[in-house]
Formats: C-alpha cells, structure tokens, sequence
C-alpha cells in the first residue's frame, strides 16, 4: 500500500526517486508527521514533491492509495497502519479482527464511509467539495472560457488530509494543461547558447596576470567578451482561420518571445494556413506587410532556429499543389509544400509547435508536416521539449514528443 | 525514534503568521538536515520566514541574496587577485599573506561560523541554470577546500538553510532532490485582513471589504497577464486613502486601477470590460462560495 504512493506517483510521471524515498522514511522514522494523516500527508509531499505544477498529481494518487483509511476506522487504526508503513513487518499489529474488517470493505464502501466522515466534518464550512462553477462571470468577454471551476475551500486547520488530497486545489499549476506568460518564459528560458562574443568588457584574470608579469610587474590589464546568449530566433505564425480559437495561449506565446531579453536575434513573420512565396511582418497581412520567404532564406544563415506556430490544418490542395494558397489574391505557383521543405533543409534545427491537441494531430497535412518538422503541443511541458529540440545535444527524442 | 526529539523546533513567531504546515516543513528540514526551499507567488512573505525562524530559535542570520550574474563560488570565498596585484605594485600592502586577500562568502561564512545559523539563499532562481548544481557538493558535504591556501573549511554546525525561489527557471533535478519543498499559497482573505492591518492599521472596515473583493475578484480573472499581489494591494490601499476616496466610489469602480495593473494589455482589458458596462462584484457572494466569510 504504501509503495503504491511511491510508484503512484512515478506513474503520474512525477519525478521521483529513491533519494526522496528515503527521506521520507527517515522523516517518518524520526516521527515527523505528528501520528496524524494530514501531517503524513503534508510531509509527504514537502519530501517527495518538488514543484507546486505536481502537487495535483500527488493530490490525485494520494487520495487513490489512501482512500478509506481515514473516518472508517479513526486515528488510532490510521496510527496502526502509519507504523506498518514505516516497517512493514509489524503489520500483524492488527488485530485479526481488523484485518479482517479492512478485506471486507469493497472499494465502494470505503468511499462511501469515506464521504460520509467528509459531510459530517464539512457541514461546518458549506458544501465541502462541491465543485462550482465560475464560467460565464468571466469580465472580459470570455465567458465560458474560465476552467471548469474552483473547488470551495475551508479553513486551513480542521481538515482531514483526505479532504485536503481531493480539493486538488493545485489543479491550475499543472503544466501539461495550462499556459501563462510567466510558465512560458520558464520554458523559453533554455533557449541559449553561450559563447564569448562582441565587446570586451569582462575581466581577464588569468591573463591579466600573466601579462602584469610578462610587463615586469606593471599591472596590465586584460579584457574579453562576455559569455552571452547566441541563440537567433526566426518565428513563423499562423494567423487567421482555424487559428482563431487559439488566439489566447498563442498570443501569450508572443508576448513571453517580445518579453525575452536573453536571445541574440528575434524575428517573427506571420502566415495564413502555409508559408508561400511571402510570409507578412504583421499579422493583418497586408500587401506591404509582405516579405518574400526566399530573402528570409537568404539573409537568415542556418544557425537561426526556426519556431512555426500552427495547427497545421488545412486542405490537402493548400499544401500540396501549385496555386494552392487560399487566398485568391495572392498567387503562388510553387506549392506550400517546397516552401516548407526549403525552410526545413535551410535551418540546422527547426519545430513546429501546434496549440491543438495532439490528438487530432492525424489529418493528412498534418501528418505530412510532421514528417519535415517535429512536431510539439503547445503546453509548458511541450514547449520545453521543443526548445531541447532547438538547442539541445542531437539525437534527443527529436519528432517523438508525442 | 531516538532522536526525535533531539532538535530544536521552530514554533513561529508573533510577527510572523505561518501556517502549521509550514511550520512542519521547516522542522523536517531542521531535523532531516536538508535544505527547505520555498517558492510561491511574490508577496507571500518567503524571505521574511528565514529571519523569523533565525528569530524563533534564537539564531544568527546570514542572507545572500542572488543576483544574474551570482557565481556559487561567490558564496564560498572571493580570492582578490586584483587587489593583490595592486598591493605587490604599490607595496601597500603584506602580499605574501595569501589569506588577507580571501574574504569569504555568506556560505562560507555560515560554515565557519562558530555557532549554529540560518542562511537564507535568496532567490535562487535569477542565477544561471546550472548555479544550484555547483552548491550540491558543499551542501551535502558542507565542506569545501580554499584553493589558493588549501585550508579546508569544515562546518561545525550544520547551518538551516533556506532557499527561495520566485520561480523564474526551473531548478536541476539534482539540486530538488536534495531539498524539502514547500509551496507558500497566496494569503485568503482572513489572512489578507491580518496582512493589511500590519500596514494600515486604521483602515475602515467596511472600505476594506470592498477593496479585498475587488483584489480577489481581479486575481480570480484568467486573461490577466499579471495579477496583482499583496505588495500591489497595501499600495493601492494607500493611494485610495491619501485620495480620500468614497466607499460608494470603490464599490461601483476600481479608482487607481493603475496601483494593481502593471500591463497595458490588462487595464486596456479592464477598460473595456468597463465601457461594455461590465458589473464589479460588491460582496463576497458575487465571488463565488470559495469566498463565503
């Protein structure tokens, strides 16, 4: 039962590892949980969890592995069990007729006496887990698109650790489902590659001395570029269309890039559907906005990394064959396709971050630009795969991430 | 089972209200021997634990606060070569004594220090990516070599350390693995109230309720790009009050949205959410039951 909680976890794909495992242990053998399940709880997770984004995940397998064994038999019994968990040879503590009652139980009925210690403690502070819902209250024209709800919260003391696991109130800092500026630097911020260039400015002790004896003394001083960031970025974006419902985590993408102080050189260019003879410095993509992909190509050596936003949804046609841009006014009679190939050939590295689901990732051109480019979701944990993707050693899961 | 009682534990402090999970959290670092680090959103009073459990158990504090350009090795020991230099140039100085021109760091300091102190690492996060990984060995160890003299330094009570983090990288796996975490949640209301008292200790109460619900009611809108913390609240609180603005003003509109909004993208948001004739909550229910005082 109690390695459930440790492989539970592994399973969620939270990292753990046996480091973290024996520190627990050890702050159970030292009686750090206070004998009760909320300090259990709280010590495992201050132990074995070390990002807030996995505290639901723990939430979720803590309340799986630990359900039932509090309300339906009281401290002393969750007391009994804590110290099996500690050294699973005094199981036996139990009486036999304990033993007995916890076979019995079917998961049902654990969860229904479960919830029935939870209504009786929760009367005090309303309605205990109800999930409610706040879409619709949204202020900005949004409605509907606030997450499903907030769990209500009582007060912090009082509560059962139960209780406290199926609030999962770290619902919103999981990374693999949620997008904020701030999440998305953090992932940006692997985006680097140091190398000493441009002005001296930094202090060369070694040779500064060095050369202070070579000069008999006098002190010369020795100076050399600092290490900074070489990373050139080239965004392309997908603007328009089947783009539109994600206009808010795109453009919380572009924000966290604009706010990026880090990388060497950015450029962003937008597209509609698929990169042709132009791509557009502003998103409204007007006829003066155009510059033509081959002067990108040209001006831009292969060192840049190449970043394409897009669901990469469009109709066959659009991609495949001459003339195949779907606006009319705009004629191009080199298929998208190419266009997307000479990208691919020209740039060392380049990843196509998609912000629908991977799920729906099997249309046909979809499947077809995966082929060219590896392909990630845009959530946090898949941007931070696709800048590995850009920077990282080669060879690492390139095109595997989902 | 021994030792169980075998150190001392951190209780709080009056000027500090932390919550009893917390307070387990710095005792299993005490005890465990491990490294406590803190993170949650600006505002939530990290830095300020380490100075009260220095307080609470009656310790020395030593603080290093990180910067970008922060080395590890900064934190041991700085060997002033150029000084040196300088004083073999000049003669103004013993220059064969190598030690006068070792000064060491918070870290270093914390080891040699004949008693038992808390350090705070603040904000670890605004250091380089691999800053943390170069602090493993002397924090597990808590030990490390003088190069220059070969004198090692030994620590002869093993120092608290914590070590906060605003979240701005991700930490090495290497580095987590070593640390008990906590997480700091954003204060409720309840404790809000008791936050706002520390700074503004007359403020009308019935004023009050209707800036907190505002404030929660601001944080509680997922298209800002920046919520307001507590820093921005005891701000705008301010401003209200030198304005002397009504309650009836404050209950109808947010005055000074500017004191909370930092990003043209969220009072732009704002304002037309206001101009569209938008509704701002005026009691506690409109905010849902999460909120029920």
């Amino acid at each position: 039962m109690f390695l459930d909680l440790f492989y539970g976890l592994r399973e969620e794909g939270v990292p753990v590892g046996i480091q973290e495992w024996l520190t627990f242990l050890e702050a159970l053998d030292r009686g750090l949980h206070g004998s009760s399940l909320l300090g259990f709880y709280q010590l495992g997770r201050a132990c074995l969890i070390k990002s807030e984004t996995y505290f639901d995940a723990y939430d979720r397998v803590f309340a799986r592995v630990f359900r039932g064994v509090e309300g339906a038999y009281g401290e002393e019994v969750v007391d009994k069990v804590l110290e099996w968990l500690r050294n699973p040879k005094n199981f036996p503590n139990l009486t036999p007729e304990q033993l007995a009652a916890l076979e019995r139980l079917s998961h049902d009925e654990l969860m229904r006496r479960f919830l029935e210690t939870l209504e009786k403690q929760t009367e005090r502070h309303d309605g205990g887990d109800k999930w409610i819902g706040t879409g619709g209250r949204s202020p900005f024209g949004h409605s509907g698109q606030h997450p499903t709800g907030i769990r209500v919260g009582g007060p912090p003391r009082s509560r059962s650790a139960m209780k406290v696991a199926e609030e999962r109130r770290f619902r919103d800092y999981r990374t693999d489902l949620s997008l904020d500026v701030r999440q998305i630097r953090v992932a940006l911020r692997r985006l680097r590659q140091l190398t000493r260039s441009g002005e001296a400015t930094e202090l060369d002790l070694d040779r500064t001395v060095d050369e202070t004896c070579r000069n008999a003394g006098e002190i010369e001083l020795v100076f050399r570029p600092p290490r900074r960031n070489d990373v050139r970025l080239l965004l392309l974006m997908d603007v328009g269309g089947t783009m539109d419902p994600y206009f808010e985590p795109v453009s919380q993408l572009l924000t966290a890039l604009h706010e990026e102080r880090g990388l060497r050189a950015f450029e962003a260019y937008y597209f509609h559907n698929c990169v042709y003879e132009h791509v557009y410095s502003r998103a409204r993509m007007y006829r003066e906005d155009a510059v033509p992909t081959g002067d990108l190509l040209r001006r831009l050596d292969r060192r840049w990394k190449v970043l394409i936003v897009g669901d990469a949804a469009m109709h066959p046609a659009e991609l495949l064959e001459p003339f195949g841009n779907i606006d009319p006014r705009r004629v191009s009679a080199t298929p998208g396709i190419v266009w997307l190939q000479r990208i691919a050939a020209h740039f060392d590295r380049a990843v196509w971050v998609n912000p629908e689901k991977p799920a729906y990732w099997d249309a046909d051109t979809c499947r077809i630009i995966r082929k060219l480019f590896p392909m990630f979701y845009l959530s946090v944990d898949g941007l931070t795969e696709a800048v590995q993707a850009l920077v990282g050693a080669r060879g690492v899961s390139l095109g595997q991430a989902h | 089972m021994s030792q169980q009682d075998g150190f001392k534990k951190f209780h709080g402090t009056a000027g500090y209200i932390a919550s009893p999970a917390l307070v387990d959290a710095v005792n299993c670092a005490i005890a465990l021997e491990r490294p406590l680090l803190l993170k949650g959103e600006p505002g939530t009073g990290k830095t300020v634990l380490a100075k009260h459990v220095a307080e609470g158990l009656g310790l020395k504090m030593l603080s290093w606060h990180i910067k970008s350009t922060s080395k590890a090795a900064e934190g041991l020991y700085v060997y002033d070569t150029v000084q040196r230099l300088n004083d073999s140039r000049f003669g103004t100085g013993d220059v064969s004594d190598i030690r006068r021109y070792i000064k060491l760091g918070p870290l270093g300091q914390a080891f040699a220090s004949p008693e038992r102190v808390v350090l705070l690492i603040d904000e670890i996060d605004k250091a380089d990516l691999e800053f943390p990984n170069d602090l493993l060995r002397e924090l597990d160890e808590m030990r490390f070599t003088i190069v220059e003299t070969g004198e090692e330094i030994v620590a002869r009570h093993r120092p608290i350390v914590i070590i906060t983090s605003n979240n701005e990288k991700e930490l090495p796996d290497a580095f987590l693995r070593r640390c008990i975490f906590y997480y700091i949640e954003f204060p409720d209301p309840a404790l809000m109230r008791r936050i706002v008292a520390v700074h503004h200790p007359h403020l009308d109460a019935k004023l009050l309720d209707q800036v907190l619900i505002k404030f929660y009611w601001l944080r509680e809108q997922r298209e800002l790009r920046k919520k307001p913390s507590t820093s921005e609240l005891i701000d705008w609180i301010a401003a209200l009050v030198r304005a002397g603005v009504s309650i009836e003003k404050v209950e109808q509109h947010i005055p000074f949205v500017g004191a909370l909004l930092k990003k043209e993208h969220d009072v732009d948001a704002l304002q037309r959410y206001d101009a569209a004739g938008g509704r701002f909550p005026k009691s506690w229910a409109e905010l849902g039951p999460r909120y029920n005082q």
